[in-house]
């Protein structure tokens, strides 16, 4: 029980990190961002090509699946995205599905479909067993470094200039850009480190969650229900949401497995008639 | 005009209209033996989409999961063939009552919440039906009912090889609901969703009920989607996890927006353009055409669906 | 003199914030009642206590001696109770002839019908033409509101207000944005109301609250600040140095 509850926590934190920057996007821009798959895509092709192709020692191209996608984003955001947000949501989410189908197509196309396979390093591998509960190495490692990233997140949106101006726009944009913030260029930061973060999450998912080019489908929904449950306003409220999702989705699929997701699902589907703003969001204002 | 003129006027026939549908009756002469499973799925995609088209296009909800409907419908005809009955005329009143039961249970969801919420609970709902279609038994799990043999459509005809049956079966129902809908829309009820759709605010503050019509709207779309569904089950005689995937979701949208929302007969062009999009591009690269598709969504958006049919306008 | 409508110490709170303070306010029935006071006071917020859209932390919204604070807003409008919106509200795809018809339907109680098209019942167009030769509308009638001049946009507002066949009319700034000229003409069309009908309004122009209303009620950050008929209020000191010098007609 205890192993699932840690499966649970690390499959959690995952994606949290895998959807902390939808959920930022839909809070400052309210633009509803399917695609964001997208890059969580390319950062895990990203560190299995490196591997692969190049040899490149798995630790060492994570920084590079940070990187790419992020990169790919700015530009993104720059040239595709920002003519958009004033477009009512409608637009948005037939624009990111648009953009979803390219990015799964183009992606076949270059690489193939097969599930790709991560060859985790020699330490990685295996579980520790800590009175009597297997610890699994890797699962460990991904709580570990997603951890290390939320606490920056905080540290950043608590301590910097940068944080409170990202702050200060999520609350009312209006209002931020009227104290002279450029809401744009915190939006393009933004934007841009949530698409690496994205691109990180699948690099270091690619093993638990596996590979293939309609990644961003499948896990679309996932992402999607972290950010309406967990509500668009805080960090710690998508946190939050995440562990539960992941936790319940372990357990639900170790206990019912007839039923598989249908109990994460169906979670949502409550938790969201409940309370419509999501679990931890403000009041539906929007 | 007077004012009584003016709101007769609004609800005559136009000519384009007839022609239309005109055009629609002939099509099943004009398809012959080599078309007319072709002319089928159109017409089951044109229903669906205005299906969407009623919730979409005239109030205004957004919803990912459309599917879900269909799926049951399909599903629903198909058990029905093959353990009750293989009548297919009774087979599709219980495909569209069982859709029509689940749109008026999920609703009371829908009408809660904001964009994004709604959009999660559409999205959810076809996703538990996906799964529960994939897990549970009775419906085949991923292989799909096969096998489901329909009998004789309204005791004389039978469902031939070449569609002809199918076909004409599926256009008879896609012109009774365009019917049935064009009335609706131009009812009261039907102007009250437009007005919603418009500004929910304003429509409350001249006493309409919001939430009770747009239960009441979305669970006629979703009987309409279940038939569409059922048709298909009934036509290809099985029903697979395709008929509730995300994809059918997402495709009918597409069609939709291609055809044009807010009109009724957005649908149907948009079903064909749809389809024609899909042979041509798949003609050129069956592997990869949906980047195409994908590429087509795009750009619409960003031009603007009016302005890129009107390509005139493009250069401005 | 029957109170038709009444508010038993309501109380709006925003977080910290009490945008409406232990309000008890009376409208007699045919009244012609002004809300007055300053910006920020909450009269837009009581009124939309009064109508529904916002649910108050306490207190009680009556009318005709009923409690209906947990009654919906548009079962307010079927009881009678009607407000215009100060920003415009209005259909902005649908033309002023059918917005007034849809209205008129349901004010007739035939907005449900699903299968008998729109203006069929000959009374619908009769009252719409009616209300488009009222407000001047009859030249637009069939244009996209959202093309329309602020104006005529107005008119519509109040136009379909008048289509509810309110028992209770709360107006909300009327003419706001309206040039001088056109504000003396709505105003008549309101004063030629039935006498029956109750009417409170939210207005900043002090010739049209003192022309207009036989009744005033001031609102302050929130509270009740005083209450009278129109000459007392208009002498009243008190209520000049709220008001310092906002008692210039707006323009």
């Amino acid at each position: 029980m205890l192993t699932l509850l840690f499966d649970g926590i690390a499959y959690g934190m995952l994606l949290f990190v895998l959807a902390v920057g939808l959920a930022v996007t839909l809070g400052l821009m309210n633009f509803v961002n399917l695609a964001h798959g997208a890059f969580a895509m390319a950062g895990g092709y990203v560190t299995v090509l490196l591997m692969d192709r190049a040899g490149v020692p798995f630790l060492a191209t994570l920084p590079l699946a940070f990187l790419l996608p992020a990169l790919v984003g700015a530009v993104a955001e720059r040239l595709l995205y920002r003519p958009m947000y004033k477009r009512p949501h409608l637009d948005h989410v037939l624009f990111s599905i648009g953009l979803v189908f390219m990015t799964v197509a183009a992606v076949d196309w270059l690489v193939g479909s097969q599930q790709q396979i991560v060859k985790l390093p020699l330490w990685l591998q295996g579980r520790f067993e800590i009175a009597s509960v297997g610890i699994g190495k890797y699962r460990l490692f991904i709580i570990v470094v997603c951890l290390l990233l939320t606490l920056m997140l905080q540290w950043v949106l608590g301590r910097t200039r940068f944080g409170s101006r990202l702050r200060a726009a999520v609350d009312d944009p209006r209002v931020a850009a009227g104290l002279g913030i450029n809401v744009n260029q915190v939006f393009s930061v933004t934007f841009a480190v949530g698409s690496g973060l994205a691109g990180l999450g699948g690099a270091l998912g690619a093993e638990v969650l596996g590979l293939d080019p309609s990644f961003p489908l499948k896990f679309m929904i996932y992402f999607l229900i972290v950010v309406s449950v967990g509500g668009t306003t805080t960090i710690t409220g998508p946190l939050l949401a995440a562990l539960l999702l992941g936790i319940a989705d372990v357990m639900g699929k170790y206990y019912v497995p007839q039923l598989g997701a249908f109990v994460v699902y169906l979670l949502m589907v409550v938790i969201l008639f409940w309370r419509p703003q999501g679990l931890f969001g403000r009041g539906a204002t929007r | 005009m007077s004012a009584a003129q003016s709101i007769a006027a609004d609800r005559r026939w136009r000519p384009w209209e007839l022609v239309l549908l005109a055009a629609l009756v002939i099509s099943w002469f004009a398809a012959g033996n080599e078309h007319s499973l072709l002319g089928n799925e159109i017409a089951i995609f044109a229903l669906f989409a205005l299906s969407l088209d009623l919730i979409l296009g005239y109030a205004g909800i957004i919803s990912l999961g459309h599917a879900a409907f269909f799926g049951v419908g399909a599903y629903t005809a198909a058990l029905f063939a093959k353990h009750v009955m293989p009548d297919p005329l009774v087979g599709l009143v219980v495909g569209t009552a069982a859709a029509a039961l689940l749109g008026a249970l999920s609703s009371v969801l829908v009408m809660r919440g904001s964009d994004l919420a709604r959009l999660m609970i559409t999205l959810g709902v076809a996703a538990i039906l996906y799964e529960l279609a994939n897990k549970l038994e009775f419906t085949g799990g991923a292989d799909g009912l096969q096998g489901v043999s329909m009998g004789l459509l309204l005791g004389r005809f039978e469902f031939d090889l070449y569609g002809r049956t199918a076909f004409a079966y599926s256009l008879v129902l896609l012109v009774i609901c365009l019917l049935i809908a064009r009335r609706i829309v131009a009812s009261p009820f039907g102007w009250s969703l437009r007005a919603i759709r418009d500004n929910r605010l304003r429509a409350a503050a001249i006493g309409l009920n919001v939430d009770l019509r747009l239960g009441a709207v979305y669970t006629l779309a979703a009987a309409m989607a279940g038939t569409a569904g059922a048709l298909l089950a009934q036509t290809t005689g099985f029903a697979s996890l395709d008929v509730l995937d995300f994809h059918r979701s997402a495709d009918v949208m597409l069609m939709l927006i291609i055809g044009g929302t807010g009109w009724l007969w957005g649908g149907v062009l948009g079903a064909i353009g749809f389809k024609l999009m899909h042979s041509v591009l798949s003609a050129w690269t069956p592997q990869y055409w949906t980047f195409w598709l994908g590429l087509f969504l795009v750009v619409l958006v960003m031009v603007g669906r009016d302005r890129f049919f009107k390509s005139w306008t493009w250069w401005k | 003199m029957t109170t038709v409508l009444e508010t038993r110490n309501l109380v709006k709170r925003f977080g910290g914030f009490a945008a409406t303070n232990d309000v008890s306010l009376k409208v007699e029935k045919g009244a012609r009642q002004a809300l007055i006071g300053p910006n920020g006071a909450g009269k837009t917020t009581l009124i939309n206590l009064l109508t529904g859209v916002l649910e108050p932390t306490a207190g009680t919204v009556m009318l005709e001696g009923e409690d209906i604070t947990k009654l919906p807003s548009h079962q307010r409008v079927r009881r009678g109770i009607v407000r215009t919106f100060q920003i415009n509200q209005l259909f902005s795809e649908l033309t002023p002839l059918q917005s007034l018809a849809l209205t008129v339907s349901n004010q007739l109680g035939i907005s449900a019908r699903f299968w008998q098209a729109l203006g069929r019942d000959e009374r619908v167009a009769a009252r719409c033409e009616a209300l488009l030769a009222q407000f001047h509308l009859d030249d637009v009638q069939d244009q996209k509101v959202a093309l329309l001049a602020y104006g005529k946009r107005r008119q519509l507002e109040i136009a379909t207000a008048l289509a509810c066949a309110p028992r209770v009319l709360l107006l909300d700034e009327p003419v706001a944005g309206v040039p001088e000229g056109e504000r003396q003409e709505i105003f008549d069309i309101v004063n030629a109301l039935p006498a029956e009908v109750t009417v409170l309004l939210i207005e900043h122009d002090m010739d049209l609250v003192f022309n207009f209303a036989r009744t005033v009620s001031v609102l302050v950050n929130g509270s009740l600040f005083a209450e009278g008929d129109v000459k007392s209020i208009a002498n009243d000191p008190r209520v000049k140095s709220v008001y310092l010098g906002e008692g210039t007609p707006h323009g």
